[in-house]
């Protein structure tokens, strides 16, 4: 598996590759600890923010909110304590990055924390991390412990007023639970299920105080902000989204692996065929899932040939969107009313069961990517399942219900010729009526 | 002995609470504090203690375990199991000293994910959901693991075995059955 960066200096991989990265001692040679130094020496909180601000960061988590404008959310004259909560509970299928930076470079979301909670005036704070990743939690709290030998977390910061803890938490197998509000109400000691918003995090989070929820690579981002300074950060990228991304390349390419790009890199078709090495065994391409499974499928004839920015912008005028960095390579040899189904399944277990559209709603998906997987289509079927997204799209609780739609608009829309060849030969289905409860529409 | 609660059996209404309740060496209390120690709130560690309670009562969260959670927590017997019953890893039935967790979402499923599963079923004569008689393995398959870029995966207790092939899995379920091979459950 690979693991570095293309187009660009490695900003986040720089220390990967490096034998013992995840100590303290390889963090501190390579310039680790001194944007706190630097946030310690004479920045105010509101400086920090400012860089942050100038710096263009999105949240790297999916949603690509900027995160300079969700520090300022935070209340400064409330007198309830305040959190800064890491979402590490990386579970979008397709994602991986955030694993290799906590396994690899722990040290740098322990800075980027301690500056996020010097900004907002946290005092304890928690990485929560997904329970599968139990390794992880393991180097985490070896970091940590090493961070507070070296007086770098605890009571009096670097001979400073400044005191700080980072706590780490596990999650217990939930998807749902990379949901913001769904992991406070886990960290919280409740079923994952997510909050009526507003109130958002930033205002009444954790415990009721305000709290700022942020991916590890959204934090993991911040030390170099602080040190190269917001601006030379955003130039790195684009105007609406500075610096680099993480992009994690899973399927069917020769070289899967987590690639760091400069936000806006010119072109995807380059990038699977050169950077990611091709097609596995010289297949064709058919399909990408750019941005982890909840964003829209882009067929080959998307990609090749034409000119697909990197970038937010870029994917959603290509008819997606960067979401986690999912980047899912799938070649001629998938049918996408499989890929589709496989999806599906899972959207329905991840489910949390709170809102009936999308409790109800992916139940009933599945019923019918069933059936016409036993050879029962119906000429309708893929109507049908537009119908029952109709109904779950928009009209869900929280984003999980949109992120189960629209993988399945775009791949009917897309690849109708795959979701055609599902309508049984007789052109009625084949399971003799009504028996498995579904309308016959 | 006392009646099995378990969410398939659950307690009837106006019925007492078993009394019994897990019992601990005084280095899993200290391990409890730990994490009790971290957190405002006490019923924070509930996923914490849940782990552990599951690891030194032999892989899942029996009604004894239950009730020291309720007890150490300071909330009701219900409240242990809404949150028990929500979370995938946390078992609220019996499984096997191997826990074998394949994976099986997308960039699994296209490379081969399935031949993974299927070398399970053919080596232990069980299927996904299933735990052989002797107690030794139980198979799942599970939802995205985070390895996609070195798929197909399996999980076991609590660690990965990335870039799987038939020979592989065969050599694993080797090393689990000479009892070489850790469980992964910590």
């Amino acid at each position: 598996m690979f693991i570095g960066a293309i187009g660009c200096e490695p900003l986040q991989l720089r220390r990967v590759l490096l034998d013992d990265s995840a100590s303290l001692e390889v963090y501190r040679a390579n310039g680790g600890y001194e944007a706190l130094k630097r946030v310690l020496d004479g920045m105010s909180p509101d400086d920090v923010i400012g860089e942050v601000k100038k710096s263009a960061l999105r949240g790297r988590g999916g949603a690509g909110f900027p995160t300079g404008m969700k520090w300022g959310f935070v209340p400064k004259d409330s007198p309830k304590p305040k959190y800064v909560v890491c979402n590490a509970d990386e579970s979008e299928p397709g994602t991986f990055k955030d694993r290799y930076l906590m396994e690899r470079d722990p040290h740098m979301l322990v800075e980027g924390m301690l500056i996020a909670a010097y900004a907002l005036g946290a005092r304890a704070n928690y990485i929560y991390t997904r329970g599968e990743y139990r390794y992880l939690i393991e180097i985490m709290d070896r970091a940590l412990d090493e961070a507070r030998a070296a007086g770098l977390l605890g009571e009096k910061i670097l001979g400073t007023d400044f005191n700080c803890e980072i706590y780490t938490h596990s999650g217990a197998g939930a998807y749902i639970c990379g949901e913001e509000t769904a992991l406070l109400n886990s960290l919280e000691g409740l079923r994952g299920h997510p909050r009526m918003k507003p109130p958002f995090p930033a205002v009444a989070g954790l415990y009721g105080c305000p709290t700022v929820v942020n991916n590890v690579e959204t934090l993991t981002a911040v030390p170099d902000i602080i040190k190269m300074g917001g601006e030379a950060y955003q130039k790195l990228g684009t105007e609406k989204s500075g610096g680099t991304k993480l992009w994690s390349v899973s399927g069917h390419v020769n070289r899967p692996g987590v690639y760091e790009l400069p936000m806006g890199y010119a072109h995807m078709e380059k990038f699977i065929m050169e950077d990611c090495q091709g097609i596995a065994g010289g297949r064709r391409l058919k399909a990408v899932i750019p941005g982890g499974s909840s964003v829209y499928i882009m067929p080959a004839s998307d990609i090749v040939g034409k000119d697909v920015r990197m970038d937010y912008e870029g994917l959603v005028a290509a008819g997606s969107s960067v979401g986690s960095g999912g980047f899912i390579v799938m070649d001629e040899t998938v049918d996408v009313f499989e890929s589709t189904k496989n999806l599906t399944e899972f959207y329905k277990h991840e489910s949390c069961g709170w809102c009936t559209p999308c409790r109800e709603g992916t139940d009933w998906l599945v019923k019918v990517f069933e059936r016409m997987d036993a050879g029962g289509g119906r000429p309708d079927d893929a109507q049908l399942l537009l119908d029952i997204v109709d109904n779950i799209e928009g009209k869900s609780f929280c984003p999980l219900g949109d992120a189960a739609s629209w993988p399945i608009q775009s791949a009917i829309k897309k690849f109708p010729e795959d979701f055609r060849r599902r309508v049984a030969a007789n052109g009625n289905g084949t399971d003799g009526g009504n028996k498995d409860g579904l309308p016959t529409a | 002995m006392f009646q099995q609660f378990t969410p398939n059996n659950p307690l009837p209404q106006g019925a007492k609470v078993p009394v019994e309740m897990a019992v601990f060496s005084p280095e899993v209390e200290a391990e409890i504090d730990r994490h009790l120690a971290k957190y405002p709130v006490k019923r924070s560690a509930i996923l914490p203690l849940m782990f552990i309670v599951q690891r030194e009562r032999g892989g899942w969260l029996d009604p004894p375990g239950v009730a020291y959670l309720a007890d150490r927590l300071g909330v009701r017997i219900t409240d242990i199991w809404e949150v028990a019953t929500f979370y995938s890893m946390i078992n609220t039935e019996p499984v096997g000293r191997y826990h074998l967790q394949v994976c099986k979402t997308l960039s699994c499923k296209i490379l081969g994910a399935n031949r993974v599963t299927e070398q399970c079923t053919k080596r232990l004569g069980i299927k996904p959901g299933e735990t052989t008689e002797d107690g030794l393995f139980s198979l799942s398959e599970v939802e995205c693991l985070g390895s996609c870029g070195t798929a197909p995966m399996m999980q076991i207790g609590f660690d990965y075995y990335e870039n799987l092939t038939g020979e592989k899995v065969d050599e694993i379920i080797d090393r689990c059955k000479s009892g070489e091979l850790s469980n992964g459950v910590r």
